[in-house]
């Protein structure tokens, strides 16, 4: 080993102090002087390219996961919808929807005008997706809206990341690419979620978001359900010798209804004699959280626009009512991609939560309403 | 939909060039080496054999990871799902792959084994590997 290792460590040595006529000595050192140069003026600009090789690499996986999505729906619609024609065009015209945000330069009234948009939004959505599959049922209706969303968003995102990823490159801006590059891997992971969750609408399975669904779900098994506005339903359940009123979007088909909507109802209909609101829904966790850790706190959880999150606000506050919240904890790639066991196993916790809090905070006799939030994809009641 | 990135990405035609004349190099000094071993000075042979040992090393991984990184790029894993269908009567449990139309809550048309009762699915979840738990627990 001593034998062969010192003439190479020779060899290394007179390369780069070189000596007299050692060629390789002297080739060694003006590559590296010229290493050095071309280094001290072109370091950024090959720092830019490796950034941009890093934003490249992900723009192709975003790619491949929007025409993946693309693909999927139109066999699966083409599947449910047992239609003649190619599906084709409507689908890449549902994929280029867009929505535009109402004023909010004056603020005054924002809440009615969004809600007024995203109604429309809805509507169109749906009616683009039974003219698109005639043959489905309202199960299948909103599942294949779902799929179609996440989709979309899916080609919201590669769209936004291929914008800046071409800036970057025609302006040469290191900055560009590098905002771009710092937040690639979060956009990435919500990526990857989307695209599992358009496999988990697809095949109609119940996701993390689903976890307060669940929970009402269960807690009115067994009780006479009816339908309220908009796509919810409710069960007056007796729970701990207290009547409550549970509320969730109906189920199976992909939904979220509208709680604030269906919230506000039930405190109407009982002109406020309401003592207790629980609001149970899947919470984001922070990183070293554990998936399916339940929280408890006060406030109105609902996620999304913040419609019915007013509502709720709205109607509490004008009848007094002390709204409490429940959270499952999870990250937003296990809310959209198919339910997780933990999540599965924490939902008897929340329910030894409710009936907790509901002896604590109301007498025998009251009313309560406990609203579980969430899209409801996979689950019955 | 425009389409301004390629449809299909290869390993990039420089990179590409770069490893297979470090591989042509490689086996040129290997070459060398053993004709220097053979019939010439053995300290040089040993100079240019882990010289071009090294280069063949390097080469090769880099294309390994190139071919690596491809396949990591391309792939969506997606977790096997689960559905627990049960008896209401008897709490008898019977967990199965998820099939297509499943649902939580749904009157299944498997019968019980104990009571000869029809099923309903309690609960459709994914298992993650104990390997992504620790991930995410690592503090």
């Amino acid at each position: 080993m001593k034998m062969i290792m010192l003439p190479i460590l020779q060899t290394v040595l007179q390369g780069i102090f070189p000596s007299g006529d050692n060629l390789i000595g002297w080739i060694f050192q003006v590559v590296f002087l010229g290493i050095f140069v071309v280094f001290m003026f072109y370091g950024q600009r090959f720092q830019m390219m490796i950034m941009v090789r890093e934003v490249e690499g992900s723009l192709f996986k975003l790619k491949f996961m929007r025409d993946e999505a693309r693909k999927a729906s139109i066999n699966n619609i083409k599947e449910i919808g047992k239609i003649e024609g190619d599906p084709t065009p409507q689908i890449d015209r549902f994929l280029e929807y867009f929505n535009i945000a109402p004023v909010d330069l004056d603020p005054s009234g924002v809440i009615w005008r969004l809600e007024h948009m995203l109604d429309v939004r809805d509507v169109r959505f749906k009616d683009d997706v039974k003219l698109m599959a005639p043959k489905a049922d309202d199960t299948q209706i909103n599942n294949l809206e779902n799929m179609l969303e996440a989709a979309l968003a899916l080609n919201v995102i590669y769209r936004v990341i291929r914008h800046y990823y071409l800036l970057g490159r025609k302006t040469l801006s290191l900055y560009v690419i590098m905002q771009l590059q710092m937040i690639l891997p979060l956009i990435m992971r919500e990526a990857e979620a989307y695209a599992l969750a358009q496999k988990a609408f697809m095949l109609g399975q119940p996701i993390g978001d689903g976890a307060g669904a669940l929970v009402a779900a269960k807690l009115m098994q067994g009780y006479e359900k009816t339908k309220v506005e908009k796509d919810m339903v409710l069960a007056e359940v007796p729970i701990e010798g207290r009547s409550a009123y549970v509320l969730k979007a109906e189920g199976p088909g992909g939904n979220v209804g509208k709680p604030g909507e269906a919230i506000r109802q039930v405190i109407e209909q009982n002109e406020g004699k309401i003592s207790l609101a629980i609001l149970i829904d899947a919470g984001l966790k922070l990183e070293g959280e554990k998936t399916g850790e339940v929280a408890e706190g006060v406030g109105v959880a609902i996620g999304g626009p913040e419609v019915d999150k007013y509502k709720v606000e709205e109607a509490a506050l004008k009848n007094k009512v002390p709204v409490n919240a429940i959270i499952i904890r999870e990250d937003i790639g296990d809310a959209v991609s198919p339910m997780r066991k933990e999540i599965v196993d924490a939902i008897d916790g929340v329910i030894d939560r409710v009936k907790r809090v509901i002896l604590e905070r109301t007498k025998p006799g009251d009313t309560v309403i406990i609203a579980g939030i969430g899209n409801t994809i996979g689950i019955g009641q | 939909m425009n389409q301004t990135v390629p449809q299909t990405r290869r390993v990039s035609p420089i990179m590409f060039a770069m490893i297979m004349i470090a591989l042509l190099l490689a086996l040129v000094a290997i070459y060398w080496g053993f004709n220097e071993y053979l019939y010439g000075d053995p300290s040089t042979a040993s100079f240019y054999l882990s010289i071009g040992i090294a280069i063949l090393a390097v080469s090769t991984y880099m294309m390994y990871q190139t071919r690596k990184r491809m396949i990591k790029l391309l792939s969506v894993e997606i977790q096997p799902l689960s559905s627990t269908v049960q008896c209401a009567k008897c709490g008898f449990k019977n967990i199965r792959e998820f099939k297509q139309g499943d649902f939580v809550f749904k009157e299944t048309e498997e019968m019980c084994p104990k009571d000869n009762q029809k099923m309903t699915i309690s609960a459709i979840y994914r298992e993650v590997k104990d390997k992504e738990k620790a991930k995410e627990m690592s503090f």
